[in-house]
């Protein structure tokens, strides 16, 4: 028998260790964009010094084309999630309520569809988006990022809907609801949690998706997004690579993301639909 | 108010037949109670009067008017669900008010309706509460609140009282009875597995086995002429004692049956056996006699038992109260 303490202390060790490797690299950010001039370039693990020159030349140097970006990333993740969410949800009623031929060769499909890889995809899907003539607009990747998250989602939906009592549907079928009722007004309802879960990673991923940003909205500056911004982002020669502010703009790029993360973590409430059903 | 008709009902889950060839009429006002053993279909058929599931092949008519293509919603039903199914996101209000709300009734009318229904089930003071902060017997009470906000034609129950403890069952039951009588003319189907429940509900009660109706009476008809053995057995407690061979050929039956308390001890001439065991519950005792049949046989005494176990005695049936079967099963 190992002693407790034995156990404890090497318990939290293994902690420490995992945190540590987690943060680290953000933390090494959030220090390294306080930094100016020369000293970026050593090695410290703590501020020594707090300058704020970095943001400002992110934020107001190049005509606030940092800022029209971020608009984009905003606008850009928030479609993509509504649109993905409308549309999961309603194909999740489907396959978890509507008995149909094929339909469960149709969610194994869904899910091996998630596993491809994005670059797979990339060519396919960059002669859908000039068919389309979405080439070089916003909404190549509001509608790429859309069918990447679908998968997902609607495999998620589809198993939290299965899990809603049958009953309730049914008890609103003879309340007179129509599906779109009964997906609106009671399963939406009762299925936040999920939504809000989903709904999340799609606007991570929608906001720190780079390679279909940088293909497809290559030669439109207006439309390009916040990681490929700050790829983009130059020096005062073409050989300085400005480190300063590619951390400041990391910076101000995670911290909504954290923010959304927290806000929403204590809306998760699972367990809603306990009480409603059974005694 | 509505009177249904069912003829030569049919119902299939793909290669599965659930319910084979119904035949029944229920009147208008009456409160009937389908019974039978656990997956015998007695939901799929009130399923199949809801509308909830598809009629494969027969028909359904309500007041004379065939319904098999009705949406639920326009067949005026109420159903009260075996889980409550109560929208756990509403308050009881708008629980209850869902339904009317969807068919674009105005407020007050929503709100008269509601509160009325309320005060008939004494929810009054929980409109305001979600359905996880009641009990299980409040929540059933929405349930039905729910159902009669509807003001419906046509009452569907089912299973309503399995999830509630013994006491509550039966406060509960004779609401619903109270009920009944208090809604005039609502015609009543109330699904149970309880042939108690079905024997204190029902004016009459359909004994469902399989697939087929057994037999339609009420409770009385039931009790005193089932229609077959597997009727006998179901209805009363405790159960029909049946008998074969040697106790059934003095009457020229395949086997016979008599209930418990149309056995008495005699003295002789009687069958003899053993007394195996006695149940004594106060105002009656229950004495289990091995005289030589399969199950042993139960007779009833009221009052306590002088009968001990292990004693030799002799039983008889009551004359007049033996039930006869056929080697199908029939009675004759
Ligand atoms: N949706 C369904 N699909 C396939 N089989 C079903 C379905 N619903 C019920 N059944 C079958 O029909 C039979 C009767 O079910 P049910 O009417 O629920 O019985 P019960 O009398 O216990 O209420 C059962 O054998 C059940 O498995
Ligand atoms: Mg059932």
């Amino acid at each position: 028998m190992t002693p407790a303490w034995i156990k404890n202390t090497a318990f939290y060790a293994f902690v420490v260790f995992i945190v540590l490797q987690a943060v680290f690299p953000f933390y090494y950010a959030i220090v390294t964009s306080f930094k100016t001039g020369a000293e970026i370039f050593e090695i410290s693990y703590y501020p020594r010094t707090f300058h704020l020159d970095n943001y400002y030349s992110v934020l107001f140097s190049g005509n606030g084309s940092f800022l029209r970006n971020i608009w984009n990333s905003v606008w850009v993740s928030t479609i993509t999630v509504i649109v993905a969410l409308f549309i999961a949800v309603t194909a999740s009623y489907a396959l978890s309520r509507v008995r149909f031929r094929g339909r469960s060769l149709m969610l194994m499909t869904i899910l091996c569809v998630s596993m491809f890889p994005q670059v797979a995809v990339l060519a396919g899907l960059f002669e859908v988006v000039r068919a389309l003539g979405l080439y070089n607009t916003d909404w190549s990747l509001i509608f790429s990022y859309t069918i990447f998250t679908l998968p997902f989602t609607v495999w998620v939906l589809t198993t939290f809907m299965r899990d809603l009592p049958i009953e309730l549907e049914e008890a609103a079928i003879v309340d007179g609801a129509t599906p779109w009722v009964i997906v609106s007004k009671i399963f939406m309802p009762l299925m936040w949690p999920a939504l809000v879960t989903t709904g999340l990673l799609a606007f991570i991923a929608a906001w720190n998706e780079y390679l279909y940003a940088l293909t497809f909205t290559a030669s439109n500056d207006a439309a390009r997004t916040v990681p490929v911004g700050i790829a983009l982002l130059s020096g005062n020669s073409e050989h300085e690579i400005p480190w300063g502010p590619i951390m400041a703009a990391s910076v101000i790029v995670t911290v909504p993301l954290i923010a959304l993360v927290l806000i929403f973590q204590r809306k998760i409430i699972a367990g809603l639909t306990a009480g409603g059903v059974k005694g | 108010m509505a009177s249904i008709s069912i003829k030569n009902l049919k119902k299939s889950f793909g290669a599965v037949n659930v319910i084979k060839g119904v035949d029944l009429e229920i009147k208008s006002g009456e409160f009937m109670v389908f019974v039978g053993p656990s997956g015998c279909g007695k939901s799929t058929m009130l399923r199949l009067i809801a509308g909830l599931e598809d009629i494969t092949s027969g028909t359904m008519e309500f007041d004379g008017q065939l319904v098999n293509a009705l949406a639920p919603s326009k067949r005026g039903i109420a159903m009260v669900f075996q889980s409550y199914a109560l929208y756990p996101h509403m308050t009881v209000f708008q629980n209850m008010a869902f339904g009317m709300k969807l068919a674009k009734n105005n407020k007050d009318e929503i709100k008269t309706r509601v509160e009325k229904a309320a005060a008939l089930l004494q929810i009054t003071p929980y409109l305001e509460r979600l359905p996880k902060q009641l009990s299980g017997g409040q929540r059933q009470r929405v349930a039905i609140g729910r159902a009669i906000v509807r003001d419906p034609k046509v009452f569907l129950f089912d299973e309503p009282l399995s999830n509630l403890d013994a006491a509550l069952r039966v406060a509960t039951r004779l609401e619903i009875a109270k009920l009944h009588h208090s809604m005039n003319n609502v015609t009543m189907v109330y699904v149970t597995h309880d042939q108690v429940e079905a024997m204190t509900l029902a004016d009459r009660i359909c004994v469902l086995r399989d697939g087929y109706i057994e037999q339609v009476g009420t409770p009385l008809e039931l009790y005193e002429k089932p229609a077959n053995i597997f009727v006998a057995g179901f209805i009363g407690s405790p159960k029909m004692n049946l008998m074969k061979g040697k106790f059934a050929s003095p009457y020229k039956a395949n086997t016979i049956g008599v209930r418990s308390e149309h056995l008495q001890f005699v003295s002789k001439d009687g069958w003899a056996g053993k007394v195996i065991h006695a149940e004594t519950l106060g105002s009656d005792s229950y004495v289990f006699v091995d005289i030589g049949t399969e199950e042993p046989v139960i007779v009833r005494e009221s009052g306590t038992t002088k009968h001990t176990v292990g004693s030799k005695v002799q039983i008889a049936p009551l004359k007049g109260e033996v039930h006869l079967f056929n080697e199908q099963g029939n009675s004759i």
